[in-house]
């Protein structure tokens, strides 16, 4: 299993990258995944995402569809593909600390 | 990796619920993956980009051998004919597709147009079909020839729905 330093500390990684163990998570954390993503500063908008989509996570056990999460989070389809390029929903999940989100849509 | 897929060009050719939903989800999964999708609507595909049918698509159950009654037991093609058998399939679909999150066909358009995917028409489907730019729904960028179509799929995967 890959592994990064991160903040001082050691976290594991799953196949696809993302954490391994939810509970390595903080905010602090989320920023340096954010920079590995390219996306260089979270802004209030990308914790919109980022908190609704753990809030989704803890609640339901999966990561929640675009759709659902475009419905919900506060933020439209338009602005989260700018929040995230090129793949926001594997992104978004990542930089939350969550796996690699499982539907189609 | 090179050969990493950085653009699909989906045409979708056909007019059912079942036959316009795979080009959709096909396109709307490549932009969720950062890949670069375009859509292109030919023939009787162009009904899900016409405005006042776009709402209206259905499932053909008429020669549809694939096609099985709820709880799984294969319906015999002869069945699709009876009155009001598409519209029981199609209001079927159409649950699921809810259930699973996917959407109807006109916000799916709108979905996968705000994500930066490009909707196009077939010019010589629409010229068949005696329609025009003002019948479609607004999110089509344009109305391609063939041979625009292929400029614009330039390194692209085409993929044919």
């Amino acid at each position: 299993m890959a592994a990064v330093e991160l903040l001082g500390k050691t976290i594991e990684l799953d196949a696809d990258g993302h954490l391994a163990n939810m509970e390595d998570w903080s905010e602090d954390l989320a920023k340096e995944l954010a920079k590995q993503e390219g996306i260089e500063e979270l802004t209030e908008k990308h914790w919109m995402v980022i908190n609704f989509l753990r809030k989704e996570y803890q609640e339901t056990g999966s990561v929640p569809s675009i759709r659902k999460l475009t419905k919900q989070s506060g933020v439209n389809t338009k602005e989260l593909y700018q929040l995230f390029p090129k793949g926001p929903a594997k992104k978004a999940a990542k930089i939350a600390g969550l796996p690699k989100p499982k539907g189609c849509v | 990796m090179s050969d990493e897929i950085t653009k699909v060009s989906i045409v979708v050719s056909k007019g059912s619920l079942d036959g316009v939903y795979p080009g959709l989800i096909m396109g709307n999964g490549a932009l969720m993956e950062g890949i670069e999708a375009m859509l292109f609507f030919t023939f009787f595909g162009l009904d899900a980009i016409v405005d006042k049918r776009m709402d209206k698509l259905s499932v053909a159950t008429v020669g549809n051998s694939a096609m099985r009654m709820p709880g799984g037991m294969k319906m015999p093609t002869i069945l699709g004919m009876i009155p009001g058998m598409s519209a029981f399939a199609t209001y079927m679909m159409k649950k699921e597709m809810e259930a699973l999150d996917i959407p109807p066909v006109r916000e799916f358009i709108e979905m996968i147009s705000d994500a930066g995917g490009k909707i196009y028409a077939c010019k010589a489907a629409m010229d068949m079909f005696h329609l025009t730019k003002d019948d479609l729904c607004p999110q089509v960028e344009e109305i391609l020839t063939v041979g625009e179509f292929y400029e614009k799929s330039a390194g692209a995967q085409i993929i044919f729905t």
